[in-house]
């Protein structure tokens, strides 16, 4: 790396410390999520009825009207991989009999099932009394509740959200959705629940994922500045995680959105780069789209392959798969039931390949990015089959070279980390090279 | 073709002579003789008919098994993903499949699914369409979501060729994919009842001749073959019968069933070529067209791994194909990387457990072409079998 100076970028003060100071919005979502796992293990004490569900197409409004907790298995595999447990379990659910091909999420799952179903947290988890099959964007979600209920023994009902295969929601797809919300969802959570459905109720939830969505919005495209206050792929798995589990339609996370909000309005306004586990980064030296969903096992290492070369993540699409908000789309009060079937028709992973490198190349123009890295995880057909195709077109369309790394989700057998941070280590310098002789691409 | 004198082995040599044609020369006579469109379509199933009825001629692409070095084709895909993807592609940037007017691409997987946006954005102008199948089995929910495609798709194909689907072309072309069906029927049953008349071997070349040849002409050739297995006399075999199971979508090579056979095993079901007996029943040509296709849709689909089960027991389905076979054990056969085959099995392979019924387990790719740790494999299960079951 002769013509990228050494690491690391990072204010030097913050360095110093065992752990950066932490800015009030971390501290509360981690609040939020302890809270949130602290209330799922409680919830057969309490009496509280759970419901598994995905995070792609997820309702979680609608699932707060009866008074129901959601469980995400997505979400627990991914705290699993970060805490180092995700391979144990992957592990037993191979030796049960599942195949190394398949989604280590799913396996992840199952392991932690036969493990006692200790959750990230280290506290059990009940086992839901409705799986709650959301069908956005991946085949496997069906397969994964599939296999869940013959575990679990609990009943299932199925959302099938059409693809968009064309790139458009059509009325077809919309009433669809809707009809199978009123014949089928909305029956199955009263019946579990006791509740019955009140769609005002639903209206003021509505509202407030709206609030939070505006908010979300702008902390997103706060990237836009230079320097970025935010990294938008590492950073930006903490900032969406509220939005994306249990706190869509709450007071809690309207209140985390504003909070989060301000402070990065304040960064902006002090000219302030992003957090990192580390400190701040300080010398923005590269500004990237990412594709893909990040790798969880070695997730700290793997963005400190950025901050160390000032590498900031200015747009990522993983944080589009529990909804598009930054191309327009709200949750709307005025049509409850519609709007959650659009919701769930425009998550990202429920686009059509066209319309994903369209998305990604307006990223790198709009956010004006030195280039792109493709995250191609093992685990994920969806994300992957079509990314090396993705790259050519992005490449084409924007003059920005591309960078292609291949990691997994939550599998530590699958995150070859010298491999990885040799690929970005050269993709940086290439970039670099490009610019210093105004080649772009 | 002279229908009454080739003996079964004769109709499958001529059978494989299209298997083996990548460059499609079947379905480009026939598009030169009548003036039709070809319209193709990728595993697992798409509705036929309704590309029959816009007098376009359905053209199965299945990969291209183990006799085509993919090279353009591995150059859009990661090793970890299924290999009848990069062998389309393969076809396509090669000009083979140029013949095409069209592509259909149903909701198998993720993996053919995002093919039909590569397809796209490879071939712009080309007509594509994603048949997003029903996974709710409802009449006036996932029916009412299923008629509205099927017309939809009607509409757009016979705006391609010119020719309107009407009703009355469409009840006319389901009477003969339900005649088809039925003569797929037979042979299944013979198979099944007399397998050594009807080696999978030979079953296999004469349903995949199905994926080139116009309906009546496939019918005729079915028919055929099972004429000629019934007055054959073929010598007995002591052979252990086996379901295979997995095989829905990328197809095993040639090889790999000819070395299951020779292993040791009748083969008497399988979920090969599933798009020729998709519908267990007759669709009906009576009534509404569009309608009688998606109750049998609803009511008639054959259990698979890409269909969502609404109840639990996911399993139930193969055993009772196990009984229908009389079958004494499965051969879970996947592909390598076959996501909908490879999350079922887990799931198929309990219940087979609980009933007692044996089971053995291997993975391939369509250009697989080392057999013989397979033939150890099968072989083992059917002397197991053979030697050790109680039945």
């Amino acid at each position: 790396m002769s013509t990228i100076p050494p690491p690391t970028r990072l204010n030097p003060a913050a360095q110093q410390r065992d752990d950066a100071e932490k800015d009030r919005s971390m501290v509360r979502q981690k609040e939020l999520i302890a809270a949130y796992y602290e209330r799922l293990a409680q919830a057969p004490e309490r009496g509280e009825k759970t419901v598994a569900t995905f995070v792609p197409g997820n309702l979680a409004e609608l699932i707060q009207c009866f008074d129901l907790v959601p469980i995400l298995p997505e979400i627990n595999a991914l705290q699993s991989g970060m805490r180092k447990r995700s391979g144990g379990f992957i592990t037993e659910a191979e030796r049960l009999g599942h195949s190394e091909d398949v989604c280590t999420y799913v396996k992840c799952d199952i392991g932690m099932l036969h493990g006692g179903n200790i959750g990230p947290t280290g506290a059990p988890l009940p086992t839901p009394d409705l799986l709650l099959l959301s069908y956005t964007g991946c085949f496997t979600f069906m397969k994964w509740f599939e296999l869940l209920r013959e575990e679990c023994d609990r009943p299932s009902v199925m959302l099938q959200v059409p693809y968009q295969a064309r790139g458009e929601i059509t009325p077809e797809m919309k009433a669809y959705v809707v009809r199978q919300l009123e014949s089928e969802v909305i029956p199955a959570l009263e019946k579990l629940s006791g509740v019955r459905f009140d769609i005002d109720r639903l209206r003021e939830k509505l509202e407030l994922s709206r609030r939070a969505e505006d908010d979300l919005v702008a902390v997103l495209e706060s990237a836009k500045n230079r320097p970025s206050p935010i990294d938008a792929y590492f950073g930006g798995v903490y900032y969406i995680g509220p939005i994306f589990t249990a706190f869509r339609g709450t007071e809690e996370g309207c209140e985390y959105y504003r909070l989060l909000r301000d402070e990065v309005a304040q960064r902006v306004n002090a000219m302030r780069g992003p957090t990192t586990p580390e400190g701040e980064v300080t010398d923005e030296r590269f500004r990237l789209v990412v594709e893909g969903p990040p790798n969880w096992t070695d997730f700290r290492e793997f963005w400190k392959m950025f901050y160390d070369e000032g590498a900031v993540v200015v747009a990522s699409t993983y944080t589009k798969v529990g909804g598009l908000y930054d191309r327009g789309f709200r949750h709307d009060p005025a049509d409850p039931l519609g709007s959650l079937a659009e919701y769930c028709l425009g998550c990202y992973t429920n686009l059509s390949l066209p319309k994903r490198v369209e998305l990604i190349s307006d990223y790198v123009r709009e956010y004006g990015a030195d280039g792109f890295l493709i995250n191609s995880v093992k685990s994920c057909a969806s994300f992957s089959a079509g990314q090396l195709l993705i790259l050519r077109e992005v490449e084409k369309r924007t003059g920005r070279a591309g960078a292609f790394i291949e990691s997994d989700l939550v599998d530590p057998r699958y995150f070859s980390a010298a491999n990885i941070k040799n690929r970005i280590e050269s993709y940086l310098q290439m970039v670099e090279q490009k610019r210093a002789s105004g080649v772009t691409s | 073709m002279t229908a009454t004198t080739r003996t079964p082995a004769e109709i499958a040599a001529w059978a494989e002579q299209l298997y083996y044609d990548l460059d499609f020369a079947a379905p480009r006579a026939w598009k030169e003789r009548t003036g039709g469109s070809a319209i193709g379509f990728m595993p697992v199933y798409a509705p036929r008919e309704i590309v029959h009825a816009a007098g376009a001629l359905p053209v199965g692409i299945v990969g291209a098994g183990d006799w085509l070095e993919v090279i353009r084709g591995d150059a859009f895909y990661q090793s970890y993903l299924c290999h009848i993807p990069r062998s389309t592609i393969d076809l396509a940037e090669t000009g083979r499949l140029d013949f095409l007017d069209g592509m259909l691409f149903p909701s198998t997987c993720d993996v053919i699914r995002n093919l039909s946006g590569m397809w796209q954005l490879l071939r712009p102008g080309a007509y594509v369409r994603y048949v997003d199948v029903p996974q709710n089995y409802v009449k006036g929910v996932g029916g009412t979501f299923w008629e509205h495609e099927l017309r939809a798709l009607a509409r757009e194909l016979g705006e391609l060729t010119g020719t309107p689907v009407t009703d009355e072309r469409l009840r006319a072309s389901t009477a003969l994919y339900d005649d088809n069906r039925r003569a797929v029927r037979e042979l299944y049953a013979l198979r099944r009842d007399e397998p050594e008349r009807a080696p999978t071997s030979e079953v296999y070349l004469v349903l995949r001749a199905g994926h080139v040849l116009d309906v009546a002409t496939h019918t005729a050739l079915v028919r055929e073959y099972v004429a000629a297995a019934r007055a054959a006399t073929p010598p007995a075999l002591d052979n252990a019968r086996v379901v295979v199971c997995g095989a829905f979508c990328e197809q095993p090579p040639l090889g790999l069933i000819k070395t299951i056979e020779r292993s040791g095993c009748f083969v008497v079901d399988d979920d090969l070529l599933l798009v020729s007996r998709w519908f267990s029943r007759d669709v009906g040509a009576a009534g509404d067209p569009f309608a009688a296709l998606s109750r049998a849709f609803l009511e008639d689909t054959v259990p698979t791994a890409v269909m969502y089960a609404a109840e639990a027991g996911r399993g139930k389905a193969l055993v009772q194909r196990v009984r229908a076979a009389r079958a004494e054990g499965v051969i879970f056969a996947a592909p390598s990387f076959c996501i909908p085959a490879l999350l079922d099995q887990p799931m198929l392979a309990a219940e087979l457990d609980r009933e007692g019924i044996p089971y053995t387990a291997f993975k391939y790719a369509e250009n697989t072409g080392q057999f013989h740790p397979i033939r150890e494999q099968t072989g083992t299960f059917a002397d197991t079998m053979k030697l050790w079951s109680v039945a």
